[in-house]
């Protein structure tokens, strides 16, 4: 595998999440954790590919990595792991550290002993999000010394670096990044691998309990850890200046991916400035910042989302009784929603420079073209689920739904999909339905969000009697995210055997008295199904079991099975549509003269169409190709 | 070579554009060729819309600003049109023919447009190349080579730092011996089809 080739100065293209494993890797990781989660899912993807290979081959892979149940116990795993003084790193997408905060914001207290590095992927323009939020904001709440990289490369050395950077300070390194860094390839240079430090060692000490009368001695070693921080970051090699032109009097300060679209304009606007490019954003180097006020008339900041950086220059400004002039959001010049690119820079420095801006208006073609929005697979078995649901409940059923693919029945023929927070608000939601409407209530959540954070609303549920229906679509798998294990499969994210945890258990262990198992594509049972738990009075659940047709096929394939694909007799096809209109499959096109056809392309041969055909005319034509 | 270079890849998730903008910023690297390669993509498996940026020689910024590709490589027709922003009126278009029915059109929410006002449009923003992948791909062996074949297509255009070959050859050093064959031929049919227009 070339991302663990131990030759120095070589160069490889990596994505920015390969590039933080390999940052791990050459650190002498021992310890990752993760839950996964776009953007951020490839850098635990990476550990779990290398492990996998190594037990593959039955030998032990240098360090130990789980897909842990959720980001709290992810955190909780490492954290306990760097005590004892090995390496760790923990990825997240960033609201994975929400889940995790709890965690956080006290180990930040306790502090560290071996390196911890805390990833949080955040997704300006919620490209695979349900928000925004700019987890800088972490780093300020909690006292967490921050790196921020801009390309692949620099987001290896933080890495890399952060590690000794973290046992210098005893407290784990937040290394935030973006979608934007994350799923972009670029050169990195391999250094040297360092040996992993193996085991661990725990010895005992009282300033790890954080009762009040310890929590109160804690909180101002941290203060003070954060102070020596900033004496770092003002040193730091993640922290200078570049000079673009002749500067006179202006300077740009900027962070994270922001950097690129400053530093390629300046250079293709010809301005003169001078830019304060910060890698070490928390503590932010205040004596680095108020010299460079000093030598600056004008101030542009350029960061996405947050005004964090614009708002603490203005307070060391103000400090400083300095006369600067500051632009940025406050301005208006610059915007607090989405991601940011060249164009939407490039217009703001036209603007501020006053220069032309060389970026041209985008055209638009007249033509109107149809959308591809996402949609659930061809043969995805939550398709059937929702087909049963809705010929079990009536119209006004609510359907409170969570995290994952199943947000896609949300779009017509289905709309089931009412209300979304957050992993496993599903069944929390559904519980306050209960207590407030009349009307009935379906919630779905799947298997992996189940375990994450779905039993503590079903235990909620069943206590105070709630007349609720909670779905868990058992796919067995984590299948947005790409596929990872999860604690209902009987591997783990090394590739060993696992205990598998089935969900009907752990259900019938919280007390839930109607519970029903389908198989989603035996469709008349699975409706059947939904009308008996509708008809209990108090919380039943039911658990529509079938795997991802993705993996099912992958598996096939693997095993030399054939997947059947499936075509419609033009003759016996009386044109109800409601293959089109009530099933939706994906896989489904019209014809000339509203001829119906299934594109064998994109079939995966689950053959829940031929069931749901009054007329019988949709069949199995052969085996893919 | 030029300062910049601005390629899109656009297509549907499943035709290998990903793999094919990879394939590119290897191909660079090789020749220490600064490069960044960049996917935006959704939630979807499947069937979404895909659009990679691939940024070589005096770049930062990892996506390609509006008006400045100097080629767009499409694996559909509607999806070159999509990402027609990114077009100047130097800009080499190359497309396959064949389209791909978004479920909103079978499902008959949405229409698809005709296909020879897409390629009339399509002249209108750039110099176009339509090239039927789909059917170099399958004569070649499997329409899984399709991202192959409009490779080759990008690498008749003299817009690529490097040559052909040593394009193919990163290609080849990228894929299993087993599909080696089926690849190669891919790629040169793709070449010759946009050099014979």
């Amino acid at each position: 595998m070339e991302i663990l080739e131990d030759k120095p100065g070589k160069h490889i293209l990596l994505l920015g999440n390969e590039a933080i494993t390999r940052g791990a890797i050459e650190a002498g990781i021992d310890v990752a954790t993760t839950y996964p989660g776009t953007p951020s899912s490839e850098i635990a993807d990476t550990f779990s590919l290398i492990a996998r290979s190594f037990t593959k081959q039955k030998k032990e892979p240098s360090f130990y990595f789980e897909y842990s149940t959720n980001e709290k116990v992810a955190l909780e795993v490492a954290a306990a792991a760097s005590i004892t003084g090995l390496r760790a790193l923990t990825c997240m997408k960033h609201v994975g550290l929400n889940v995790a905060s709890d965690a956080f914001m006290t180990y930040l207290y306790v502090g560290c002993k071996g390196g911890h590095i805390i990833v949080s992927a955040d997704d300006p323009s919620c490209h695979s999000s349900q928000n925004e939020q700019d987890n800088r904001y972490f780093a300020l709440f909690g006292n967490a010394p921050m790196l921020e990289p801009s390309t692949p490369e620099e987001a290896k050395e933080m890495t890399r670096v952060g590690f000794d950077l973290s046992e210098e300070l005893k407290l784990p390194i937040l290394l935030r990044t973006t979608t934007r860094l994350n799923h972009v390839r670029g050169s990195i240079e391999l250094k040297k691998i360092q040996k992993p430090r193996g085991k661990g060692h725990f010895e005992k000490d009282p300033m790890l309990v954080t009762v009040p009368a310890i929590a109160r001695l804690q909180h101002p070693i941290l203060l003070k850890k954060i102070e020596d921080a900033e004496k770092i970051s003002e040193k730091s090699q993640f922290n200078k200046i570049i000079k673009i032109g002749k500067p006179e009097g202006w300077g740009i300060v900027t962070s994270g991916v922001s950097y690129n679209y400053v530093k390629e304009l300046a250079e293709d606007m010809k301005l003169d400035v001078r830019i304060l490019k910060l890698g070490m954003t928390h503590p932010i180097p205040r004596k680095m910042c108020g010299d460079f006020i000093k030598s600056c008339r004008n101030i542009v900041v350029v960061e996405e989302l947050e005004p964090i950086l614009e708002n603490q220059l203005k307070v060391i400004a103000h400090d400083l009784k300095s006369k600067v002039e500051i632009y940025g959001k406050s301005s208006g010049h610059f915007s607090r929603l989405y991601e940011y690119n060249l164009d939407i820079v490039a217009d703001a420095f036209s603007k501020i420079f006053k220069v032309k801006n060389p970026i041209t208006k985008p055209k638009e073609s007249k033509i109107k073209l149809p959308s591809r929005p996402p949609a659930l697979c061809p043969g995805c078995p939550h398709r059937a689920t929702y087909y049963a649901v809705k010929k079990a409940a009536p119209k006004t059923t609510i359907y409170p739904t969570d995290i994952g693919c199943y947000t896609l029945g949300k779009a017509p023929p289905y709309e089931v999909a009412d209300m979304l927070l957050c992993m496993g608000s599903n069944a929390g939601t559904a519980c306050g339905f209960a207590i407030a409407t009349d009307q009935k209530i379906i919630s779905f959540m799947g298997d992996s969000t189940f375990f994450h954070a779905g039993i503590p609303p079903i235990i909620d549920a069943v206590h105070h009697n709630h007349d609720v229906v909670i779905t868990v679509l058992d796919n067995r798998t984590t299948a947005m995210t790409g596929h990872q294990p999860h604690p209902g499969n009987d591997f783990d994210g090394m590739g060993r055997p696992a205990k598998k945890i089935l969900v009907e258990e752990v259900v019938k262990g919280c007390g839930v008295e109607h519970i029903e198992v389908v198989n989603p594509n035996k469709i008349k049972e699975t409706t059947e199904a939904f009308k008996r738990a509708l008809a209990f009075k108090g919380p039943a659940v039911v658990v529509s079991k079938s795997p991802c047709i993705l993996l099912e096929n992958r598996d096939k394939r693997k095993r030399g099975e054939r997947i059947l694909i499936y075509e419609i007799d033009q003759e016996k096809c009386k044109k109800c549509k409601i293959c089109i209109s009530r099933f939706s499959c994906p896989s489904f096109y019209y014809g000339e003269d509203d001829a119906i056809f299934i594109d064998a392309q994109q079939c995966n041969g689950c053959g829940n169409c031929a069931d749901i055909c009054p007329f019988e005319a949709i069949s199995p034509k052969g085996a893919k190709k | 070579m030029k300062d910049k270079i601005n390629i899109i890849l656009t297509g549907v998730g499943g035709q290998g554009v990903i793999t094919a903008a990879n394939i590119l910023g290897k191909a660079a690297l090789k020749k220490k060729i600064n490069v960044f390669v960049s996917e935006v993509h959704g939630m979807a498996q499947r069937g979404g819309s895909v659009n990679c940026s691939v940024r070589m020689g005096n770049v930062s910024g990892p996506l390609v600003p509006s008006g400045t590709a100097d080629v767009i490589i499409s694996t559909e027709p509607i999806e070159a049109l999509r990402y027609i922003q990114y077009s100047n009126k130097n800009t080499i278009i190359i497309t396959d023919i064949n389209p791909v029915i978004p479920y909103t059109v079978s499902v008959g929410e949405e229409k698809y447009p005709d296909i020879k006002e897409v390629f009339s449009e399509l002249e209108k923003y750039g110099k176009l190349f339509k090239i039927d992948a789909v059917r170099l791909s399958k004569e070649a062996g499997a329409l899984i080579t399709k991202n192959i074949v409009m490779l080759g297509a990008l690498a008749a255009t003299d817009i690529l730092p490097f040559k052909p070959e040593d394009l193919l050859e990163t290609i080849l050093e990228n894929i299993p011996p087993k599909f080696r064959v089926m690849n190669k031929k891919a790629f040169e049919d793709g070449l010759k089809a946009i050099k014979k227009e």
